[in-house]
């Protein structure tokens, strides 16, 4: 990959933080836009705006056309059997709280079991916490090694005859951990559970075929892989979709309304997947998304993890070479991608992170919405991250790595 | 009259455990509220030319160049807001 050309297409990446050229490491957090999506999402406003599904007349239909194109893209990327199995939702938050309460409050009793790992992001904790003291089913948490390495052996162990359904992150957003989710899922199916698949930090940063993992569920964000926030995508299977009821109530996902004086109203549910897309779609998200999706494609994502998983293997090396930065993760940097959690000695992570930000160098600092593995597992406070992608350079680590040494 | 308001952009509380709260000063008056800071405060340390650790009445805390402070050990708005219209005006 050319690097310098693509970080042409990212007008952001020429700005000057606190008068040092901009170095952005919180793509773990929402990545930068290139111009060719972001021109997409202005010519949808500049020429195609419409209400899409909603009328007859041209810039409706121009508006309904470009949000389908988009789901087939999207639904390509990720290698859904049909279009009709991905649903626009606002992200991975809505997506995992779509199954929860469509799926989960429908198919979960007392007596049932739902495995979620340490290591997840507290989108796919909470929704999970919620609808149980709604149902009264128990959660199950499978362990986390102190290397932020899921224990197999627990995780596989913990589903049983009475789990109904298992969640898992297939990338860690703290510690860049890739999980096997295609073993898991197969385990997952062998005692008659279902799988879901968060995969928030690995969509956009690695080839994600959902037929080859055969997940029942995959989570994903369109802002942490180059498109605009308030889009991502819920894949499940057909025949899940299908049995689930609506998540929202609105337009759009009915087919009929039907009054009568007598019996009040009788409705009935729209087909695939514009039953759980009650309102108004994002439909410039959409169109957003899928200009990212070709984006990334068109760069392949074997390269994309390719260039980041260098750029990681060569910031754990010049990160080794500071005496005060202690890292957490697994030694054995084939078991991750680019995120890469820190601490430096007797400094808070907020504290490291304002200097950073001081020298233009943007990371995140804080629990990263994954406070059981902070606090459980790792035994921390709170960490720093610093989190790469497509546009990111050796140079740019050597530049962070000269500010630590500096603390 | 100035205010707090006048120099303040911002109160945020971190995320962790430390449940620090960060002060953002406004862009245009953080050279300002820093030195109005500097003048009552007494300076611990100063670290990387950037940040200042200082300590005013019973508290700690530390002040960034980039117009930006955090407070350990706030019990409650009320605690901060007495110490800010202390320390800025």
């Amino acid at each position: 990959m050319d690097i310098q050309a693509i970080r042409q297409d990212f007008p952001i990446l020429k700005r000057q933080i606190n008068n040092y050229p901009l170095i952005y490491f919180d793509n773990a957090a929402t990545t930068q836009k290139p111009k060719q999506v972001i021109d997409a999402i202005s010519d949808f406003y500049e020429q195609h705006n419409g209400n899409a599904h909603r009328a007859v007349h041209t810039l409706s239909l121009e508006a309904t056309d470009l949000y389908e194109k988009s789901r087939e893209k999207i639904a390509k990327f990720i290698n859904a059997k049909e279009p009709a199995e991905l649903v626009f939702v606002r992200g991975t938050t809505e997506a995992i709280n779509l199954v929860a309460y469509s799926w989960g409050l429908n198919n979960l009793e007392k007596e049932d079991e739902v495995l979620v790992s340490l290591m997840e992001h507290h989108s796919n904790i909470v929704p999970w916490e919620i609808t149980s003291k709604i149902k009264g089913f128990k959660i199950k948490y499978a362990k986390v090694n102190s290397d932020g390495t899921l224990d197999y052996n627990d995780f596989e162990s913990k589903i049983t005859s009475k789990t109904k359904i298992a969640c898992l992150s297939h990338v860690s957003n703290v510690t860049g951990v890739i999980n096997d989710v295609q073993r898991l899922t197969k385990v997952a199916h062998d005692h008659g559970a279902l799988m879901l698949v968060d995969g928030a930090q690995s969509v956009p940063h690695m080839e994600v075929d959902v037929q080859e993992i055969d997940t029942d569920f995959l989570a994903f964000s369109g802002h942490k892989m180059l498109g605009p926030t308030g889009i991502g995508g819920l894949y499940g299977k057909r025949e899940l979709l299908e049995k689930m009821p609506p998540f929202q109530g609105g337009g759009e996902m009915i087919k009929e309304v039907v009054f009568t004086q007598s019996q009040g109203c009788d409705i009935q549910w729209n087909e695939l997947p514009w039953k759980f897309e009650a309102g108004t779609p994002n439909m410039e998200g959409a169109v957003g998304l899928a200009e990212a999706v070709k984006y990334l494609a068109a760069l392949g994502m074997e390269q994309v993890l390719c260039h980041e998983k260098e750029l990681t293997n060569y910031a754990v090396g010049r990160l080794r070479e500071c005496s005060k930065v202690t890292m957490y993760g697994p030694t054995d940097l084939s078991k991750k991608c680019g995120i890469i959690s820190f601490s430096i000695k007797d400094l808070s992570s907020h504290d490291t992170a304002l200097i950073c930000d001081n020298y233009g160098i943007m990371i995140r600092s804080g629990y990263h919405c994954a406070q059981p593995l902070h606090q459980y597992v790792l035994k921390l406070q709170s960490s720093d991250r610093a989190s790469f992608y497509i546009y990111n350079t050796k140079e740019e680590v050597d530049r962070l790595v000269e500010v630590l040494k500096e603390i | 009259m100035a205010t707090i308001e006048d120099y303040v952009a911002r109160v945020e509380g971190t995320c962790g455990a430390e449940k620090d709260v960060i002060v953002f000063f406004k862009y245009e008056k953080k050279d300002e509220a820093i030195a109005n800071i500097l003048k009552k405060a007494q300076i611990k340390n100063k670290i990387a030319g950037i940040i200042f650790e200082l300590a005013f009445k019973d508290t700690s805390f530390r002040l960034y160049t980039s117009g930006k402070a955090i407070f350990r050990s706030i019990k409650n708005k009320q605690e901060l807001n007495n110490l800010l219209k202390d320390l800025l005006l």
